[in-house]
């Protein structure tokens, strides 16, 4: 080691949105004001995971982790941990939250976030300085790219690829290795292109920015590993717009990729060469479907078209061309340096290796989080997790986003693997994992989802386009106490048509929170259509909020509490709710001390 | 012809390789529904309708985007497939104002077809038709967004067929609809005014600007200050083999004489014919051809009688203005012949004469006030153009039976016409009929073979060498108007290089199939149809006693008693124009 200590502060977006920068800048400055800087280096990394506890700080080579750390905390992390070799403990994670704070956990490696996962793609995530190319090559960085060009041959790495059993993260799981061998094999174009679709889309899903925050060369070594196994010496990242740190983290890893000649003209030395461009997409989700994609990078309007013929061979301006997701190049470099037959090691039977889920809702530990596939629902929800914050009870859990579908409690130990939730009625998708109590109405999930997927259809096919509206139309209905028996039928038949009949993944899957949420908890929609009532007290316009006067002692806090002035009473004497006034925001009934106040 | 093996809903057939399954279905006399797909466009798989199974799989594909392979066991229809296209085909209806009955396209209107083949009796879902502005910018076409099925043909015909690139997807979702870009009005975008967007068009969406009843008041003296109108008609040579279709005969069965006789019950009293006018045209700008092929100057020459065409070039192609031929179309020169010589002859003032024609296209009616050069007899020399869709329609509202209408004759004195001035309705028709009098003019003989095959055709680009009597002419004949840059580009590039252009004499007409295949004619054109129009037309000239414009004798007697001789200076005045630069987007 160079330097005595390392201080890593998280630069993640997440992060950096709780003044993460200032963090770090104010710590360089302590160490400058305690003329430390020759044996102390400040670090900015990407991604940790723990977002719920960020910004997050890690001194080396303590390994002591510092949650919630503010930029004001600067000075005393330096004088008392740097100077005096003291960690500051009222910044050590407390798991149990109790005041006389006696269970610090004081290392990653015992914080219970972090023991059932498995890193492989967020190798270098809250490792390395992503800026840096020095500190990726230190973590093996470009080693993979290397031992491909100078002791592989395409069809070894096709032969790596295929014993490893990498499958596709982007969401439907197709084996990476005959992605690759399509194009690779592909006659029609001398000319072939290598794309990383990184216009992630999913609400609450942020697997790719991270990692492309966190550890953006991993991703050109594995694209130029696919340049020159498939044959193309041109690629394009398609990146959202709204990523602003990872583009520019990128733009940087390909600067100086290129001055090393890791990446250009005769990279290595050798008589290869690969260039990457960035490509830069308005934010508009059917640009996740690949057709779409590719028609955006050629500078046409984000519309799919149908396949075959597939990318594969049909691709980037008709030529040949290998799409993956961000997550699925994050583990090229790894099934080349480890081998095939490692990474085929982790796992379940048909699905290899891990997966990064973006974990939210209402769980106790939100964040980034990768796992082994076969890992259960139970295991993160409530291990990785830390269960449901408030005591309150688990509902079900949300995969793939609004393409997904859910999971109820029942099937909480069933191993996650491609086939499990394609069997539940959901998707592994690309990662977004959201977390809901018994205060979540399965109706108004259902309704989000497809408010979303109604604004981002992209309006060419006439089922995605026209079924989506009139099933949010039908949903909102229900919602506000207008449904009828028959809107289950309408809503099952819309949805099989759209799953049937819509042109692309966006439209196809854009049902299945509805058709889940249906298939799980049917009852609920039958409470809303018949009883009028939503048990979960979401839909305000089937809430009544009523104070019994048995049990009101006339506190005048709901009064109070109350926006629009709609309760009424005498002091010491009970209140009412005046209904044509009340807004439903419930106000009053988290108030109340007394549980004078029902919600029904 | 290669075929593949195929099974559709367990009965096995041989079938062309090659073929989209919809295709291959066809030929099996399966019929798969749908509402996006036609035979002119690259399968463009919008409206979901004509999804069908491979055997052993759950999923549905759309046939119309997927080829036949060998051993494919291909299900059309069963209960699943049909419950599903009928959910799509109500949600399409939930989108679509149900006023059929006022519609320009009831009881012609593919989803009406699809609605009764489905026997929709009435739509689950809630009626969702957003109430948009209709666009009735253009002289030519009407866009009407709320009737938009969104199948995406006009915008494919727009941009692929004819690279014109007025229409285009705006917004996008539940939202989406066809407007040109920048949602501009169509008269300040590129568009020129071709109608193949409304031919291609399955619904009431975007369709000719219906000038019916404006023509009916005036025939019927009904308007203010018409009492003593004169009204007149021409019709053009492609709506004689195209408007039987209208009453149930084949594509290209000719009916002239009908035509006429319907036009006069109509309560025209005059009725001419634009093939006189194509003759001369030919004689004006076979003339203006001879005259810069033999001093090699401002070579090639380029047609201009075709307006979409005329606007596509002032808007693309203004470099190539110089070397458009100045000679108005037919329809233009029938025009000022019928507001100066024909008032003159049958003493009858100009300004009471209401002249009518009907053409295969839209863009006709752009034209005829195109510029100042439109008004050469001192008035509007068209005063209205009808498409032959609107002509059927009136026939019928007239009562009169067409089919069996005894022929009659037309109006001599305009109207009598050789075999070149019919084939202009079709591609290649123009150069062939010029090429015809070009060689009599060079050489003084009469051409001793005037049929030229190699410029007939649905080849998008036709190249041929004529030989004059040991003098090379090279043509080049283009239709559809993405077909024309390949032939421009040529030669640009030989212009460019101090070469001597690879053409003489152009010819470009924007429409598939040229005017058979215009954007007014009936609905339904497919390369099929257009092919028999064009065999009829070519029928319609083999059966022409006189087959040259430069032997049709009212021709001869028209320049003897009134234009002089071609080119001359009276001619000139009624019968050329000018072009100019124009901008793609007016604001």
């Amino acid at each position: 080691m160079a330097y005595r200590s390392y201080i890593l502060v998280c630069g993640g977006t997440g992060c950096e949105s709780s003044h993460a920068d200032k963090i770090y800048q104010n710590l360089k400055n302590e160490i400058e004001a305690n003329q430390l800087f020759a044996q102390v280096q400040v670090i900015k990394t990407g991604c940790f995971g723990f977002c719920e506890q960020g910004p997050i700080v890690k001194i080396l080579p303590e390994n002591t982790f510092y949650v919630q750390v503010k930029p004001e905390d600067a000075k005393e992390l330096v004088e008392e941990h740097i100077v005096k070799g003291r960690p500051v403990q009222r910044l050590i994670y407390n798991p149990n939250e109790d005041k006389n704070r006696s269970s610090l956990v004081t290392e990653e490696k015992d914080i219970q976030f972090y023991q059932k996962q498995f890193r492989v793609v967020l190798r270098n995530c809250g490792m390395i300085d992503p800026e840096v190319i020095e500190e990726y090559i230190a973590r093996d960085g470009y080693a993979a790219l290397e031992k491909v060009i100078f002791d592989m041959k395409p069809d070894d790495v096709i032969e790596e690829l295929k014993k490893s059993g990498l499958r596709g993260r982007g969401g439907a799981g197709f084996p990476t290795w005959m992605k690759w061998n399509f194009t690779k094999n592909a006659t029609n174009s001398e000319t072939k292109y290598v794309v990383c679709n990184a216009d992630e889309g999913d609400p609450g899903a942020y697997m790719d920015r991270s990692t492309l925050e966190g550890d953006p060369h991993s991703i050109l070594e594995a694209m130029t590993i696919a340049g020159f196994t498939v044959g193309a010496q041109k690629g394009f990242i398609y990146i959202r717009a709204e990523y602003p740190l990872a583009i520019n983290r990128l733009k940087i890893a390909i600067k100086q990729a290129k001055e090393m000649g890791l990446l250009g003209e005769n990279i290595l030395g050798s008589d290869f060469s690969f260039d990457i461009e960035i490509r830069l997409g308005a934010g508009a989700f059917v640009c996740g479907e690949e057709t779409a994609l590719l028609a955006s990078i050629e500078g046409k309007r984000g519309m799919p078209i149908p396949r075959p013929p597939f990318p594969a061979t049909h691709g980037l301006w008709k030529k040949p061309t290998v799409i993956n997701n961000v997550e699925t190049y994050a583990n090229i470099p790894m099934v080349i340096l480890k081998g095939g037959d490692w990474f085929s090691s982790i796992g379940t039977e048909s699905s290899k290796g891990t997966k990064v889920f973006a974990l939210t809702g209402k769980i106790k530990n939100s964040g980034l989080i990768e796992v082994p596939m076969g890992i259960t629902l139970r295991e993160i929800i409530y291990d990785i997790g830390g269960g449901i914050p408030g005591g309150r009870k688990f509902k079900a859990a949300q995969s793939g986003g609004p393409s997904g579908g859910v999971i109820t409690e029942e099937f909480l130990d069933t191993p996650i693997d491609y086939e499990n939730l394609a069997k539940l009625g959901s998707i592994m998708g690309s990662g977004g994992l959201i977390v809901m109590d018994e205060d979540d109405c399965m109706l108004d999930i259902a309704k989000f989802y497809l408010d979303f997927t109604v604004d981002e259809s992209c309006g060419k096919c006439a089922p995605c386009r026209i079924g989506g509206k009139q099933l949010y139309g039908i949903l909102d209905g229900i919602s506000k106490g207008n449904g009828e028996i028959e809107d289950i039928q309408k809503l099952k038949d819309i949805s099989l048509a759209m799953q049937r009949a819509s042109l692309c993944g966006l439209g196809q899957t854009a049902p299945n929170p509805v058709a889940s949420t249906l298939r799980y908890f049917e009852n609920e929609y039958m409470e809303h259509i018949v009883d009028k009532k939503c048990s979960a007290g979401v839909c305000k316009d089937l809430l009544q909020f009523v104070i019994h006067k048995d049990k009101c002692v006339g506190c005048t806090v709901c009064a109070r509490k109350c926006p629009v002035n709609a309760i009424s009473g005498e002091r010491k004497q009970p209140h009412e709710i005046d209904q044509s006034a009340c807004i439903k925001c419930g106000a009053c009934y988290e108030a109340c001390k007394f549980q004078a106040i029902t919600r029904g | 012809m290669e075929t593949v093996n195929v099974k559709f809903n367990g009965k096995p057939y041989e079938v062309q390789k090659g073929l989209t399954i919809l295709r291959a279905a066809e030929a099996a006399q399966i019929k798969i529904p749908k509402l996006c797909d036609h035979p002119d466009l690259e399968p463009w798989a919008a409206c979901g309708l004509c999804i069908v199974k491979l055997e052993n799989s759950p999923k549905m594909f759309r046939s119309c985007a997927m080829d036949v392979q060998e051993g494919m066991s291909i299900i059309t229809h069963d209960s699943e497939i049909v419950k599903v296209r009928k959910t799509v085909l109500e949600l399409i209806l939930s989108r679509h104002p149900n006023d059929c009955l006022k519609c320009g396209r009831n009881g012609n209107c593919e989803l009406q077809n699809l609605a009764a083949d489905f026997g929709i009796r009435e739509v689950p879902y809630p009626q969702m038709v957003p109430d948009l502005p209709k666009d009735t910018s253009t002289s030519s076409i009407v866009l009407d967004p709320s009737k938009c099925v969104l199948c995406g043909r006009c915008a494919q015909v727009c941009q692929n067929m004819q690279n014109v690139w007025a229409l285009e997807f705006l917004g996008r979702g539940f939202e989406t609809r066809i407007a040109p870009a920048a949602d501009v009005d169509l008269a300040d975008s590129p568009c020129v005014k071709c109608g193949q967007c409304s031919a291609h068009c399955p619904v009431g969406a975007i369709y000719e600007k219906d000038q019916v009843a404006e023509v009916w008041n005036k025939i019927n003296n009904q308007c203010p200050g018409c009492q003593d109108i004169y009204p007149v008609v021409q019709i053009a040579p492609a709506v004689r083999v195209a408007i039987g279709e209208a009453f149930g005969y084949e594509p290209g069965e000719i009916s002239t004489g009908k035509l006429y006789a319907a036009l006069r019950r109509l309560g025209f009293k005059a009725v001419f014919d634009t093939n006189f006018s194509a003759d001369l045209t030919i004689l004006e700008e076979g003339t203006e051809f001879v005259k810069r092929f033999t001093s090699n100057e401002k070579i090639p020459l380029i047609t201009s009688c075709c307006p979409a065409w005329i606007d596509y070039l002032e808007k693309y192609d203004h470099d190539m203005i110089e070397h458009f031929s100045t000679a108005k179309s037919p329809q233009e020169m029938m025009g000022a012949m019928i507001k100066t010589y024909f008032a003159e002859q049958q003493k009858v003032d100009a300004s009471k004469i209401y002249s009518v024609s009907v053409m295969p296209c839209t863009a006709k009616k752009f034209e005829c006030d195109r510029n100042e050069d439109m008004f050469s007899s001192g008035y509007q020399d068209v005063d209205v153009v009808l498409t032959t869709r609107e002509l059927a329609r009136m026939i019928k509202q007239a009562g009169i039976d067409f089919a069996k209408l005894e022929d009659e004759h037309a109006d001599e004195i305009l109207a009598e016409y050789t075999g070149a001035g019919t084939i202009f309705g079709a591609t290649g028709g123009v150069m062939e009929a010029a090429l015809r009098s070009a060689y009599f003019l060079i050489t003084k003989e009469e051409l001793p073979d005037v049929n030229l095959v190699p410029v007939r055709g649905l080849d998008g680009v036709k190249e041929a060498t004529i030989d004059i009597k040991g003098t090379s002419v090279n043509v080049a004949v283009a239709h559809g108007l993405v077909n024309v840059e390949y032939v421009l580009d040529k030669i640009r590039d030989a212009l460019a290089k101090g070469e001597k252009s690879p053409y003489d004499f152009v010819e470009v007409m924007a429409c598939r199939g040229g005017c058979v295949g215009g954007g007014g004619q009936p609905y339904g054109a497919t390369d099929e149809i257009r092919a028999k129009r064009a065999a009829g037309i070519y029928k319609d000239d083999e059966q022409s006693e006189k087959r040259c414009s430069h032997q049709n004798p009212m021709i001869t007697k028209i320049y003897k008693d009134f234009l002089g001789e071609p080119g001359s200076h009276k001619a000139h005045k009624l019968l050329h124009t000018s072009y100019k630069p124009r901008k793609l987007y007016n604001k």
